[in-house]
């Protein structure tokens, strides 16, 4: 299965996960920064702001992409519940 | 003049008018709020020489006395302007209403009340008119003008203030709002609300210090010569004592800290044999050992709820030791985890532990409650099975150790296999 790393960078971490994991699934385990709301794209709470790497996310959905714009999302931002990773990245809570 | 023996507006300032409503008999609002004097649903209207804007509404069931102050003083068609400070249903409830009887209104809602809006409205058609405003922007009626003031999380992220700058008339939406039912109304005339004032601080302005702070800075400024908020007392009477009062509310827990650089974490434990004692004793041992960090160790079967709430708001890292009874955590140490509503806990440190007879799923569960709270688990909780040995103390002390650095660092960067996290 192919491999990716993801970096928390609050907390200088980086963890080699399968590609296809969503960042909540390795940032809450960690203790990474990056924090929970709703868990299923809505609310905005888990907004991360992607400092490298940003194509190696899968691609934001038109409800996410909803939901940045209306939480005032600035460039790079994505939700943590809903991006997958799919190459190496470096995050950090927006 | 009283507002509960008639139903016109109420003026409030030049050309400014109350059109609000009275709940002298709720007594819990929210559920989570209780209330001695019932409360009021704040509404205004305010003219200008090109149109009129209503600033806010009231609870659906109170919508036939909005509507009929505002009767009293505008015909419907003259509305230009709705001003949603903050979309929380009782002040939306008549919307839909006011929408259907004066449909060539303009909306204006802070950027972030979009999707509130939608929610509450839910257009057949999904087509909704709205203007989002931020502060600065302003609305001119005529010789008045409505500026915005972008002022989010006080309490829900959508909420705004209005100030009418003419009048010098803060609409400051729940901000400086209690609920205290006077049809007086007017702080000079009313009987003694502080109490209620501080109580609605309390439960819901609490959580969002910070956000009041930055509030504050927008608002102390303004030349202020009346506050209207959307719950309780109109305050024209030395307006700026509430301000003042606001920022004290607001600062108060930080003046405890030692200095700005140590950071403070606070042991929480229950034990029933003594097990998770030793063990809370050697995590706070631990902990103590570092530089910069305070720690304080708290027997919750001592204390009362209310202190140990203000405890948690003031610290930065939290550990919690519960033994294991039938497979839970035990009910002191959920009744502190279910009362922490009112203070905010996003980011900080949170850890788990505990001596168990059979199963030991309480850590675990109380390492979710924090998660679910927005707080960080960075170090993985501690689970021992009944007495501690001294090779396991020596783990709770590596433990404690690891809670402190988690909270000074400095964080060395290092590389781990998802695997390893499970």
């Amino acid at each position: 299965m192919p491999k990716a790393k993801v970096t928390f960078e609050d907390i200088e971490t980086t963890v080699n996960v399968p590609a296809g994991t969503r960042v909540i699934e390795v940032s809450e385990k960690i203790g990474a920064g990056i924090i929970y709301g709703c868990r299923e794209g809505d609310c905005g709470t888990c907004m991360m702001h992607v400092l490298e790497g940003w194509n190696n996310l899968t691609e934001p959905s038109v409800l996410e992409e909803k939901v940045l714009r209306e939480n005032m999302a600035s460039r790079h931002d994505r939700l943590a519940c809903q991006a997958q990773i799919l190459g190496d990245c470096r995050v950090k809570p927006a | 003049m009283d507002a509960a023996s008639h139903r016109d507006g109420i003026e409030i300032a030049r050309g400014v008018h109350w059109i609000g409503a009275l709940d002298p008999t709720l007594r819990t609002f929210d559920i989570i709020l209780r209330t001695a004097n019932g409360t009021t649903y704040n509404a205004y209207l305010v003219r200008g020489e090109t149109g009129v804007a209503v600033i806010d509404t009231v609870k659906a069931e109170f919508a036939d006395e909005f509507f009929a102050r505002l009767e009293s003083l505008a015909r419907y068609e003259e509305i230009r302007v709705i001003v949603l400070n903050h979309l929380e249903p009782d002040h939306t409830g008549a919307l839909p209403e006011l929408m259907r009887r004066a449909p060539q209104a303009a909306l204006y809602i802070s950027t972030r009340a979009t999707s509130m809006l939608k929610a509450l409205l839910k257009p057949a058609d999904g087509v909704l008119e709205y203007t989002t405003v931020s502060t600065g922007d302003e609305v001119d009626l005529g010789g008045r003008t409505l500026r915005f003031l972008h002022t989010p999380f006080l309490h829900w992220p959508d909420t705004q203030c209005t100030y009418l700058v003419e009048e010098k008339v803060l609409f400051s939406g729940d901000v400086f709002g209690c609920h205290y039912c006077d049809s007086r109304l007017f702080n000079d005339r009313v009987g003694d609300f502080r109490f209620s004032f501080d109580y609605y601080y309390a439960h819901i302005m609490r959580p969002f210090k910070a956000q009041v702070m930055d509030a504050l800075r927008l608002i102390e400024p303004l030349p202020l010569a009346t506050i209207a908020p959307t719950h309780g007392p109109i305050l024209r009477e030395r307006p700026r004592r509430y301000v003042t009062h606001y920022r004290e509310l607001s600062t108060s827990s930080l003046s405890d800290r030692l200095d700005e650089d140590t950071r403070s974490l606070a042991v929480f434990y229950m034990s029933s044999y003594g097990n998770t004692a030793r063990m809370a004793e050697a995590v706070y041992a631990g902990a103590d050992e570092l530089e910069g960090v305070r720690v304080s160790l708290y027997d919750l079967e001592g204390g009362e709820i209310g202190p140990f709430v203000d405890l948690i708001e003031a610290a930065d890292g939290l550990a919690f030791g519960s033994p294991t009874i039938n497979g839970d955590a035990v009910k002191p140490v959920w009744d502190l985890l279910s009362s922490l509503a009112v203070v905010n806990l996003k980011g900080k440190v949170g850890a788990a532990f505990g001596s168990y007879g059979w199963s030991g799923e309480a850590v675990r569960m109380i390492e979710d409650r924090m998660r679910g709270l927005k707080m960080r688990v960075p170090v993985p909780g501690l689970r021992v099975k009944l007495i501690p040995t001294e090779e396991e103390l020596a783990e709770c002390r590596e433990f404690g150790r690891s809670l402190a650095l988690a909270l000074v660092g400095p964080r060395e960067a290092r590389v781990i296999e998802l695997a390893d996290l499970a």
